[in-house]
């Protein structure tokens, strides 16, 4: 306990207090999200008719998981920037120093910016009603839940570059290369359901799809029949399940490799 | 030292033993089989110009990167077998801040101890004592980021002691402080010398900083050239050292050879004579060469003097910005 949990506790704590003690990053953290769900949802809303019919709502029901799933990115964007920040002020390098497993490192900074993402999803959660989205107190529990996974495995994405890139522009330009595309792709945006076949291919080895797809059928739990055209829960859940894993052991192999 | 009790010095393992250490970066050889031994109880100086090795020499010994060849034990625990094990017994203080400008004073402490295994009040109580200790009891719940350069400085030590380390490793600690903040600094790790004994390994490329240690280790190009006290490496150079600047040092050189058989060496467009006893014949020196002298000087023999007997070279101390 003392030698792995502990060490990932506390440094799981540091990036929280350090989150909360940056204002800009809160108001970045909080408004994005909600700028992008008034000005996209109400702007595409009319021009826009969801093929799968998810509701009454149009686009911007649509929209509202996407949105939840962006939050959640963007978060694991920004705490891999901290670690980024941790390098180039050597906070790490005395954590390195530390009797501490590399793995405990990784959790720790895992858990910080999943927390970071869950708390800002979950504020957003909050909002459902006015997106149309008819959320039932076990299906807000399960979406925390799913959320909360996918942030664990986005996090440990961007851990996987952070551990390995020495330099903000060159994080920066991976992150949009790799982690946007991931959400773009992942039915966030629009559903496979009549995209091109091979963006629908893509929609389909991303594992990203199967989160938003947990996501989303997790939001319409007491009423499964308007979801249509997407992979299962029990698949989707899997799938997220085992794309947080590989990501994380990713992350672990990273830092073990690298010595700071 | 700690043994007098035990009385048995040789058999004593050694705070630190470096052997055959070597690392290259691509073609570029930055340790080329560096060994030494570091008592327990000792301060110990790796003095160098930039570039000399000393920045990779710690971080292995920081346990941060791995050699390509040779080993180094803490307390006979090897850093390649037992990382954790030794990482416990040594504490850490890094060139760059090493603390998080975003937490409070305690607050880095705590998350250091909690790095360590450490909790609780007990924590509290460490945590509390050594900001006491270091003067930053007033400043315990501000942001480290409000602390002046002095005081961060105090901090990291504090930080770095925090787990009781047996062996204090520190990576030019005084780099950046001014005069006033670096003899505070000086007199805090005497202090920690006498109250617990803790054995101090430092790079440094200050001569000053070197001579206050019990023993220096002089790093160039990736080999040590001199390890001993400073008094026994100032000893080892030729008693007084004259320097003289002239014109034409070639002819000169040739000169003084014929004239007092006194061989020097080519510095820097100037002369170097190491000598006992050279002042007597200094002021016939003088007399004999008014007109090609432009200067010369007179002094006993630095650590620096010791570094250029052994390298032919200058010891070029000028700051590298950047140097990882």
């Amino acid at each position: 306990m003392n030698n792995f949990l502990l060490p990932a506790l506390t440094l799981w704590q540091r990036e929280i207090v350090r989150f909360l003690r940056q204002r800009s990053r809160i108001i970045g953290a909080f408004g994005q999200p909600l700028l992008f769900w008034l000005v996209l949802g109400s702007g595409f809303g009319h021009s826009f008719r969801s093929p799968a019919g998810n509701g009454a709502g149009g686009y911007t029901e649509y929209f509202f998981t996407g949105i939840l799933a962006m939050v959640v990115l963007f978060t694991a964007i920004f705490s891999t920037f901290s670690v980024m920040e941790d390098r180039k002020q050597r906070f790490l390098q005395g954590v390195l120093a530390a009797p501490v497993p590399r793995p405990a490192i990784v959790l720790g900074q895992a858990l910080g910016g999943t927390t970071l993402g869950l708390l800002q999803g979950v504020l957003l959660l909050a909002a459902a009603p006015l997106a149309g989205v008819p959320l039932s107190a076990a299906g807000a529990l399960a979406a925390v839940a799913v959320m909360a996974l996918m942030g664990f495995a986005l996090t440990s994405l961007g851990l996987l570059f952070a551990w390995r890139i020495d330099s903000t522009q060159g994080l920066h330009s991976i992150m949009n290369l790799a982690l946007l595309p991931l959400w773009l792709l992942s039915g966030a945006v629009f559903p496979a359901e009549g995209a091109h076949p091979i963006l629908a291919l893509l929609m389909r080895i991303n594992p990203l799809t199967y989160g938003v797809a947990a996501l989303r059928r997790t939001l319409y739990l007491s009423r499964p029949e308007a979801v249509t055209g997407l992979p299962g829960l029990e698949v989707s859940l899997l799938v997220t399940i085992a794309f947080a894993l590989a990501a994380f052991l990713a992350a672990v192999r990273t830092a073990e490799r690298s010595a700071g | 030292m700690r043994t007098a009790v035990i009385g048995a010095p040789a058999l004593e393992v050694p705070a630190l033993e470096v052997e055959g250490l070597r690392r290259s970066f691509g073609e570029r050889v930055a340790l080329a089989g560096v060994s030494f031994r570091v008592r327990q109880g000792e301060t110990f100086a790796l003095l160098g110009p930039n570039g000399g090795g000393k920045t990779t020499l710690f971080r292995i010994l920081a346990t941060l990167l791995r050699p390509d060849g040779g080993s180094a034990r803490v307390f006979g625990l090897s850093l390649a077998e037992s990382p954790a094990e030794a990482r416990r017994r040594l504490g850490v203080v890094f060139q760059q801040p090493g603390i998080d400008p975003k937490l409070t004073c305690l607050e880095n402490l705590i998350h250091h101890g909690r790095l360590f295994g450490m909790r609780g009040a007990a924590l509290r109580a460490a945590a509390a004592a050594q900001l006491e200790r270091f003067g930053l009891a007033a400043r315990a719940g501000e942001l480290a980021e409000t602390l002046s350069g002095g005081m961060q400085r105090r901090l990291e030590l504090a930080k770095a002691l925090l787990p009781g380390p047996d062996l204090l490793l520190l990576d030019e600690p005084t780099a950046g402080l001014d005069p006033a903040a670096r003899l505070d600094f000086g007199a805090e790790l005497e202090r920690l010398r006498r109250e617990r004994g803790t054995t101090v390994v430092l790079t440094t490329h200050l001569m000053e900083e070197a001579e206050r240690c019990d023993r220096v280790g002089i790093l160039h190009e990736g080999r040590l050239v001199a390890l001993g006290s400073p008094e026994e490496l100032k000893g080892s150079v030729g008693g007084e050292v004259i320097l003289i600047q002239t014109g034409d040092p070639a002819a000169l050189r040739e000169r003084l050879r014929e004239r007092f058989g006194w061989e020097s060496l080519l510095l820097d467009g100037g002369l170097r004579v190491e000598r006992p006893g050279a002042h007597a014949l200094l002021p016939q020196v003088i007399e004999a060469f008014a007109a090609e002298v432009r200067s010369i000087t007179f002094g006993r023999p630095t650590l620096e003097d010791v570094f250029v007997r052994r390298t032919g070279r200058r010891f070029d101390a000028s700051p590298k910005e950047g140097a990882a």
